[in-house]
């Protein structure tokens, strides 16, 4: 069961390799792996909308999707058709170039982090010795297409959207990043492949979360990877109440569908880089095959993504920019000085009972440092 | 912090219990879910639910109770009753109206009509289904098509259809007393004027 894709793209290749040239079949793999990430990314969209708008439903105890096919499973595909067969707007003032370029730019980042996620074992499109580094870097790109839609679409709130958005992500950014060091230190590689077989023992199930270190960083990490998403509560550069839709205000039909494929996409990638770093990748107990481990795991925060959505009210920007300066970058900087202290104290007791303390003590003292200054309860003589 | 967690419980809770728990439209605090599938199923219809006019008849489609008085078209707010009074052959006015048409896309359901009408001829009914491929002519509903009879309106309303057959029959005994009074008042002097009916 396990290497049940690996087998029948080898097949593939051997069938192909029977009547074409050596360099072609190198070629046809290299299609073959990328055809399946254009059909695995689009695919997980459409079929993220149906989960999100069916999880959405339950926690507000409605059903949901069920008019088309059943359990509503084929409305992404009713959604596609409308999208495409909408009418597509463009404003009279836009940069009407770069207005329709801003939706296709972004798709292509949110579709390349694709090839160094470790789907499975073997089941890495690209394996990259700098896979981590490659990741971060090209999914920091969509600020640049965000802006650019922003902008291009001549309209203030888009504007407004765009400038939240680059805040928002360079600030996430910085935690994003430092959270990331800790593992990189335990294991010693930045290649995706690499992170995933380090975390092999104990029955496919030391995971780094399991360590003080490993758990803040997941927490940091994952909340700092919502909020490169742009998901609820992080959502202030398209904040429906306040500013419409943000970048995407002036955005109809297909182009309004590559936003939210971006964005779908990014959240899979997000949680499915997350479950790589600190859950294990596809390592679990040897029951299942290593690609269900992955989808388990990926799936699982995808979900919490979308249990965030339907609870959290969003957040106004200072406590946005407030939560990843004041909070999660001092809290990331001092679980790099703890990870790097673990390594260093060979004691087990010791290790773990300095980097739980070292850790509580700082999440106490950020929490009493940014602690909401509330005004003297007023008492009213005259209201009763 | 805490507050963020125990939001969390509580979507949760919600979550799962809208898979375990009967689903009740009519209960909002126990959770399960509340949605009703509309076109398959209905909640039971409200007696005092008031929609769109109708005209009534007793008996048979000719016995309109409508006398073409014209008022709820006067008082109805947006004027979108249209009526023109029958005649018979030798354009004598008739007490029943020729054409009787209410643009539904104008209504908006006020129930002045059935108010002002001083003849019990025009009510509101329960009817919320109607719909038409364009805007100009579907939604206009002439007499024929807001006939209704006196048994539907006693089935949509009981309470006001039993309140309003009292006062009818009460008023028609009146009416006959105050005629029997008249006719006995005229007999043996006839040159007298017959009195105004109250
Ligand atoms: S319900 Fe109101 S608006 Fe409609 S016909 Fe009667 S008076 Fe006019
Ligand atoms: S419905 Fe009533 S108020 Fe309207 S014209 Fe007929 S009798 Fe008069």
């Amino acid at each position: 069961m396990d290497p049940i894709f690996v087998n029948s793209k080898k097949a593939l290749l051997n069938l192909f390799s029977a009547f074409l040239p050596d360099w072609t079949v190198v070629l046809v793999s290299i299609f073959i792996s990328i055809g399946a990430i254009m059909v695995l990314g689009p695919f997980t969209m459409m079929y993220l909308t149906w989960f999100e708008r069916k999880l959405l439903g339950r926690i507000q105890n409605r059903i949901g999707p069920n008019r088309v096919g059943i359990f509503g499973l084929l409305q992404p595909i009713a959604d596609g058709v409308k999208m495409l067969t909408k009418e597509d707007i463009v404003p009279e003032g836009a940069d009407k170039a770069v207005h329709l370029l801003a939706p296709i730019a972004i798709v292509i980042p949110s579709l390349l982090v694709f090839s160094v996620l470790p789907f499975g074992r073997n089941m890495t499109a690209v394996n990259l010795n700098i896979g981590v580094l490659f990741f971060l870097a090209v999914s920091a790109t969509t600020t640049l297409s965000i802006f650019m839609g922003a902008w291009a679409s001549r309209n203030k709130f888009s504007l407004l959207g765009g400038m939240r958005s680059v805040a928002q992500l360079v600030s996430y950014e910085v935690p994003m990043v430092l959270s990331v060091v800790p593992v990189i230190l335990a294991a010693g590689s930045l290649s995706t492949v690499d992170l995933v077989e380090s975390q092999g023992g104990w029955n496919g199930f030391k995971w780094f979360v399991f360590t003080p270190w490993g758990f803040t960083a997941f927490i940091t990490f994952y909340l700092s990877g919502v909020a490169e998403c742009n998901r609820t509560p992080f959502d202030i550069p398209e904040g429906e109440s306040e500013i419409v839709a943000g970048f995407h205000t002036e955005y109809s039909g297909m182009k309004f569908a590559l936003w939210y494929m971006a964005e779908f996409m990014n959240v899979f990638t997000v949680s499915g880089l997350t479950a790589v770093l600190f859950l294990g990748g596809w390592q679990g107990a040897p029951g299942l095959p290593s690609w269900a481990w992955f989808f388990i795991k990926t799936y699982a925060l995808v979900f919490v993504m979308m249990w965030f959505r339907g609870t959290l009210p969003r957040l106004r920007v200072d406590q946005l920019m407030g939560l990843a300066w004041k909070f999660l970058l001092p809290l990331t900087l001092v679980n790099i000085f703890v990870a790097g202290l673990w390594f260093f104290i060979p004691d087990l007791r010791w290790r773990v009972g300095t980097a739980v303390a070292l850790l509580g003590l700082t999440f106490w003292a950020l929490m009493a440092l940014n602690r909401t200054a509330l005004p003297e309860k007023r008492t009213y003589e005259f209201a009763e | 912090m805490l507050g963020v967690l125990r939001g969390m419980g509580i979507t949760l809770k919600n979550f799962l219990a809208s898979y375990v728990l009967p689903r009740r439209p009519d209960s909002l605090e126990t959770g399960g879910i509340v949605t009703v599938q509309y076109p398959e199923e209905r909640l039971p219809e409200k007696e005092n639910f008031r929609n769109f006019p109708f005209l009534v008849f007793d008996g048979t489609v000719d016995n309109i109770r409508c006398v073409s008085c014209d008022i709820c078209a006067k008082e109805c707010p947006p004027k979108c009753i249209y009526i023109v009074r029958d005649t018979d052959s030798e354009g004598k006015p008739l007490k029943r109206p020729k054409v009787f048409d209410i643009d539904f896309t104008v209504c908006m359901n006020c129930g002045i009509c059935e108010e002002a009408c001083p003849f019990d001829a025009i009510f509101m009914d329960h009817e919320f289904e109607i719909g038409g491929p364009e805007r100009q002519k579907s939604l206009v509903y002439h007499r024929d098509d807001l006939l209704k009879s006196t048994a539907h309106f006693q089935k949509i309303r009981p309470t006001d259809f039993a309140a309003i057959e009292e006062r009818r029959k009460k008023d028609a005994e009146k009416k006959a007393a105050a005629q029997a009074t008249v006719q006995a008042a005229a007999q043996p002097k006839p040159q007298t004027p017959p009195s105004p009916q109250p």
